[in-house]
């Protein structure tokens, strides 16, 4: 199937499943009353995201979504979420060459580098969302926290910023708001979701190559996804139960 | 932040660019090091019966107790919110090795180690709080809890419980730092960290920089007192080091070996590390100045007859560069573990500032504040002079 | 002194002085510790409130439709017509809530556009992209291109 047919049932999928909710949830939001949305039943949901590496084109879009909805610092070098660009030589998965500059919040400009018998493609990164999570094992007073819908959260007012989280996740996804001197990371945008909206990345991606899922639901297009495509997840064999699945990852990518 | 970035080496995760853990972390296992490490000492003598440290029975505890007082100085200094660090005694999250902080740091500090020292020192603290007066009068009467019974009935309880204690106090020891290699040797997503020999090896160092440091501490004593040195006590003290060290360098070894024989993903990556940023402290202080010197000159003296001065100039010498390389080897597991990139990419550098709250400022002064404490300690609790197990 | 505490007195004193700091402690945690910890794990369950209390500034392409209608009739079958509204015109949450006033800027056609379309190795050969230099070396895109319907016919 290509890629513009795939992106184009996911995301008219993912309005149909949504606006049902989304559109009794958002008299409310607009009225300036979230509290009184529709009933949001933490236990039906098990958040996940799809990520399709062969329709991502590095525009960027996403961050800036992210930076702008959840008030991630502008500063350089804090994302919740960020985009990788990889030139692998094929017969070399051990070396490829990995950029992401500012996180790729201005969708690598220019020619870059580009080599013609390589291998090219992007990668966006973001929290993964472990069901077991090593983030959440090593938190010394649980100021971090996998809620009952599977979504890795930060306690802000409850967190010491003592690092320990950011030194246990595998894949570089948490940082320390120099605003706050707390822990911050992707929370799966939680305020839009549990409001029947999908996250501010998803929403923004022109490709549709990053979807949200809900494993619970079985009406979620997701499942159709998972079934029909061989996904993978970063660093499988560290075992976290990483929710982020990616179609087409390379086995060069870190 | 900004600064860090013309350094960074290949790619990195762009949030592993600055270093989360700097040298207050570094300090921190360093200086429960010592803490272990005296105590395990001092053990030697209570316990095991080697009686000819005895003299620095004493010393050790007082050294040990000075050391634990300013151990959480540098934790509390480093967090980014330090008036919520009691949340470790209030909701402690007990599959975090992290947690365990608290309760083993109070454990130790008051069963093991105040009350031990209380226990052995209650004659003279009686005894001074007899003949002062003034405001040291109420001092030693309140170190005292206002009893002064010290019948040689209550003075032999307290000798058993004391050996009690120190007997507890040895797994303390081992728990009180080998947790601290835990909460690293259990971080799967590093693997300059993640080793089941992490907290072993860490024990180990320790047990050398406490037999080091109380060795130093003893001779300084001495020199300062212009006493003559018990060489027996010290001859004794440096063989135990040197037990403690082949030990210690074994498991480095082992590891290291282990490491390049394995070659794992990572290998090429941390091996890069090793010979170009981490080179100066891994390789020439930690290895050759702090370990293989050491040693051999320690090994030397179990060799080769030699008169006192040599001798004590050879542990005095031995025991500094030890101290230095133990700090080196805390040094390369906490700053080493994070100059390389998790993607084995790429590598950063270390931008350690001066007069912030995590500078090197605030760490000079935590390291001499022990000492501060330890000649008020000495001032008010003489380790010298009528022991009643000691010399 | 009573036979059993004789020569114990100290002991006592000091396990007394124990006994008071660890009633000392519970107490503490029992006035400190956060109203309801522990309710659905090892946090606090406020924490999950205070996720989900995080201001809107996207308002999704659900919203769009309800006011703009011809835009969405534009775009129907159009290659565009998955693209969400905010990917180029920004977050309009506020937008919405004012009902309609806070209307957004209109972006740069160049810049915007180049984002997406600029030619790159890295990016997935079936999509539509050009050396915009070379393209359309001056003017904006949509002096062309009609960005709700942008083929050209």
């Amino acid at each position: 199937m290509n890629p513009d047919r795939r992106s184009f049932l996911l995301g008219t999928g993912k309005l149909l499943v949504l606006s049902t909710a989304a559109s009794v949830a958002w008299e409310a939001i607009v009225a300036g009353r979230p509290e009184t949305a529709t009933n949001y039943t933490m236990t039906d949901h098990w958040w996940a995201m799809v990520v399709d590496i062969e329709s991502c084109i590095g525009c960027g879009i996403c961050l800036r979504a992210c930076k702008e909805e959840n008030d991630v610092p502008r500063m350089p070098q804090y994302f919740r979420t960020w985009v990788e660009r990889y030139r692998v030589n094929p017969s070399d998965l051990e070396h490829p060459v990995v950029d992401s500059p500012n996180g790729g919040y201005d969708g690598f400009p220019g020619k870059g580098d580009p080599d013609p018998d390589a291998k090219h493609f992007f990668v966006p990164k973001l929290c993964n969302h472990c069901a077991d999570s090593p983030c959440v094992q090593v938190c010394p007073v649980g100021a971090t926290f996998v809620s009952p819908d599977g979504v890795v959260l930060v306690d802000k007012t409850y967190c010491l910023g003592c690092r320990y989280c950011v030194q246990a996740c595998p894949y570089g996804c948490r940082f320390i708001d120099p605003r706050t001197s707390t822990v911050d990371k992707c929370t799966l945008c939680y305020h839009r979701i549990t409001k029947g909206l999908t996250t501010a990345c998803c929403e923004t991606c022109p490709t549709g190559a990053r979807q949200l899922g809900d494993l619970k639901n079985k009406k979620d297009p997701i499942h159709q996804f998972l079934l029909g495509h061989h996904v993978l997840v970063l660093k499988p064999q560290m075992a976290t139960g990483a929710k982020v699945y990616y179609n087409g990852l390379d086995g060069s990518v870190r | 932040m900004e600064s860090v970035l013309p350094a960074i080496q290949g790619f990195m995760y762009p949030n592993e660019m600055e270093l989360q853990w700097g040298v207050l972390v570094v300090l921190y296992p360093f200086i429960t090091g010592l803490v272990a490490g005296a105590f395990i000492l001092a053990s030697l003598e209570r316990v095991f019966n080697v009686d000819a440290i005895k003299p620095t029975y004493r010393l050790a505890l007082l050294t040990a107790l000075a050391f634990l007082l300013v151990a959480p100085l540098p934790l509390q200094l480093h967090l980014g919110h330090p008036e919520r660090s009691l949340e470790m005694y209030l909701t402690p999250h007990t599959v975090s090795a992290m947690a365990m902080f608290g309760f083993v740091y109070l454990w130790y500090l008051m069963v093991v180690l105040v009350l031990e020292v209380w226990l052995d020192y209650r004659k003279e603290i009686v005894l001074m709080w007899r003949e002062s007066r003034g405001p040291k009068r109420w001092l030693y009467g309140a170190m005292a809890l206002w009893s002064d019974n010290i019948s040689p009935a209550s003075l032999a309880l307290d000798d058993r419980i004391g050996r009690a204690l120190t007997v507890i106090g040895i797994p303390s020891a081992f728990l009180l730092h080998g947790y601290v290699g835990f909460i690293f040797g259990s971080v799967k997503a590093n693997p300059w960290w993640s080793t089941p020999l992490m907290p072993i090896v860490f024990l180990f160092s320790a047990i050398v920089s406490g037999i080091a440091a109380v060795m130093l501490v003893y001779m300084v004593t001495a020199w300062w007192r212009e006493r003559r040195f018990d060489m027996e006590c010290l001859d004794t003290v440096a063989r135990y080091l040197f037990y403690a060290f082949v030990v210690d360098f074994s498991l480095e070894m082992l590891d290291l070996i282990h490491r390049i024989y394995e070659a794992d993903e990572s290998f090429r990556a941390l091996d890069f590390m090793v010979h170009t940023s981490l080179y100066t402290s891994q390789v020439i202080l930690q290895i050759l100045v702090g370990t293989v010197v050491p040693l051999s000159m320690l090994g030397l003296v179990q060799l080769v007859r030699m008169g006192e001065k040599t001798r004590r100039r050879i542990y005095g010498t031995a025991g500094l560069l030890t101290l230095i390389g133990i700090f080196a080897m805390r040094w390369n597991v906490v700053i080493g573990g994070q100059l390389f990139s998790k993607s084995f990419l790429g590598y950063t550098v270390y931008k350690m500032e001066w007069a912030t709250r995590e500078g090197l400022l605030p760490a000079i002064l935590l390291l001499i504040l022990p000492f501060v404490i330890l000649a008020v300690l000495i001032k008010l609790l003489p380790p010298w002079g009528s022991q009643r197990h000691g010399a | 002194m009573s036979g059993w505490l004789k020569d114990k007195e100290h002991l006592a004193r000091m396990a007394g002085l124990f006994a008071l700091g660890i009633t000392a402690f519970f107490v503490f945690r029992w006035v400190m510790v956060p109203a309801g910890f522990g309710l659905y794990g090892h946090y606090r369950p406020g924490a999950l409130d205070d996720a989900r209390a995080r201001p809107l500034h996207y308002a999704g392409r659900a919203a769009c439709e309800d006011c703009h209608a011809d835009v969405v009739a534009a775009r129907v079958g159009s290659r565009h017509a998955r693209i969400g509204c905010e990917a180029c015109h920004g977050p309009l949450f506020a937008h919405v809530q004012a009902g309609g006033e806070k209307k957004p800027a209109r972006p740069d056609s160049r810049i915007l556009c180049a984002r997406c379309h600029e030619t790159s190795p890295w990016k997935p050969k079936a999509f539509p992209q050009v050396v915009v230099a070379e393209h359309s070396p001056e003017g904006p895109c949509v002096a062309c291109h009609k960005p709700h319907a942008p083929k050209m016919s």
